[in-house]
C-alpha cells in the first residue's frame, strides 16, 4: 500500500491504495471529483523528494504528496 | 537552518542577532529582505501553512549553492496568522563582496516565491481563504493529470 497525502489548501484526508507506479496513482485520483482542478495544478513528491516522471516506481510504504500552487512570503 | 515562528517573525531581534552572529566572519556585505503584510483588499491578516521536510531540502540546496560563491543564506518565516503591518518573512545573504549578495538575494527570493512549499491564505471577515490567484504552480505541476 502507498499513502497519498494532500498538502496546504486541499481539504482532503490522506488515502491508501495499491499502486506500483505514479501511473496507478494518477488513474485512481482522476476518478475523484473532489480533486478536479487540483491534479492539473499540483506538483508531486515521493517520500519528500520532488518527482517529474509518471514512471516513478512505488513500493509498499511509500508516501506520495500533492503540492498545490505556492505563495510564501 | 530555517527559523520558523508561530505568528509574526521578530524582525528587529532576528536582524540584530544575524548581524552579530556573522560580525566576525569577514563578510563585506549583508543584504536582508523583509516581507511585511500590507493593508489591502479588506484583509485583517495573512495566514500560512508550511510543509517543512521539502522546505528544508529546498533551502539546503540553496545553501550549498551560496557556499560555492563564498556566501551564506539565512531565512525566517511565519506559520499561522500574521497581522497587518507585521512581517512573515526574512531572507538574508552574507557574502565577501556586494555583487554576489545583490544577485543572490534576488534569485533566492524569486525562487522562494516559485518553489518553497508554503501556502498563503487571506483572513477576511473571520474566513481563511486560499490565495489561489497569487500562488504559483511548482515546476512540474500537472504530472498526475490524466491525458484524455
Amino acid at each position: 500500500m502507498v499513502t497519498i497525502e494532500f498538502l496546504g489548501p486541499i481539504q482532503k484526508e490522506k488515502i491508501s491504495l495499491e499502486a506500483s507506479s505514479l501511473h496507478d496513482v494518477a488513474a485512481y485520483l482522476s476518478k475523484d471529483d473532489e480533486l478536479k482542478g487540483w491534479l492539473e495544478s499540483c506538483a508531486v513528491a515521493v517520500n519528500d523528494t520532488m518527482v517529474s516522471d509518471l514512471d516513478t516506481v512505488l513500493k509498499s510504504g511509500d508516501r506520495v504528496s500533492l503540492l498545490p500552487p505556492v505563495c510564501g512570503g | 537552518m530555517i527559523e520558523l515562528y508561530e505568528g509574526p517573525v521578530p524582525v528587529e531581534e532576528t536582524l540584530s542577532r544575524w548581524y552579530k552572529e556573522e560580525a566576525g566572519s569577514n563578510y563585506g556585505a549583508f543584504i536582508p529582505f523583509v516581507g511585511t503584510i500590507r493593508d489591502e483588499d479588506g484583509i485583517s491578516a495573512l495566514s500560512f501553512d508550511i510543509y517543512e521536510p521539502i522546505l528544508n531540502t529546498w533551502f539546503e540546496a540553496w545553501q550549498s549553492k551560496a557556499k560555492e560563491s563564498g556566501a551564506l543564506l539565512k531565512m525566517a518565516h511565519s506559520r499561522g496568522d500574521v497581522p497587518l503591518h507585521t512581517s512573515s518573512y526574512i531572507a538574508a545573504v552574507f557574502s565577501p563582496k556586494r555583487r554576489v549578495a545583490l544577485e543572490m538575494i534576488e534569485a533566492f527570493v524569486e525562487d522562494f516565491k516559485a518553489s518553497a512549499p508554503i501556502w498563503k491564505y487571506d483572513l477576511k471577515e473571520g474566513r481563511r481563504i486560499y490565495a489561489a490567484e497569487r500562488s504559483t504552480k511548482i515546476k512540474g505541476s500537472g504530472l498526475l493529470k490524466v491525458q484524455k
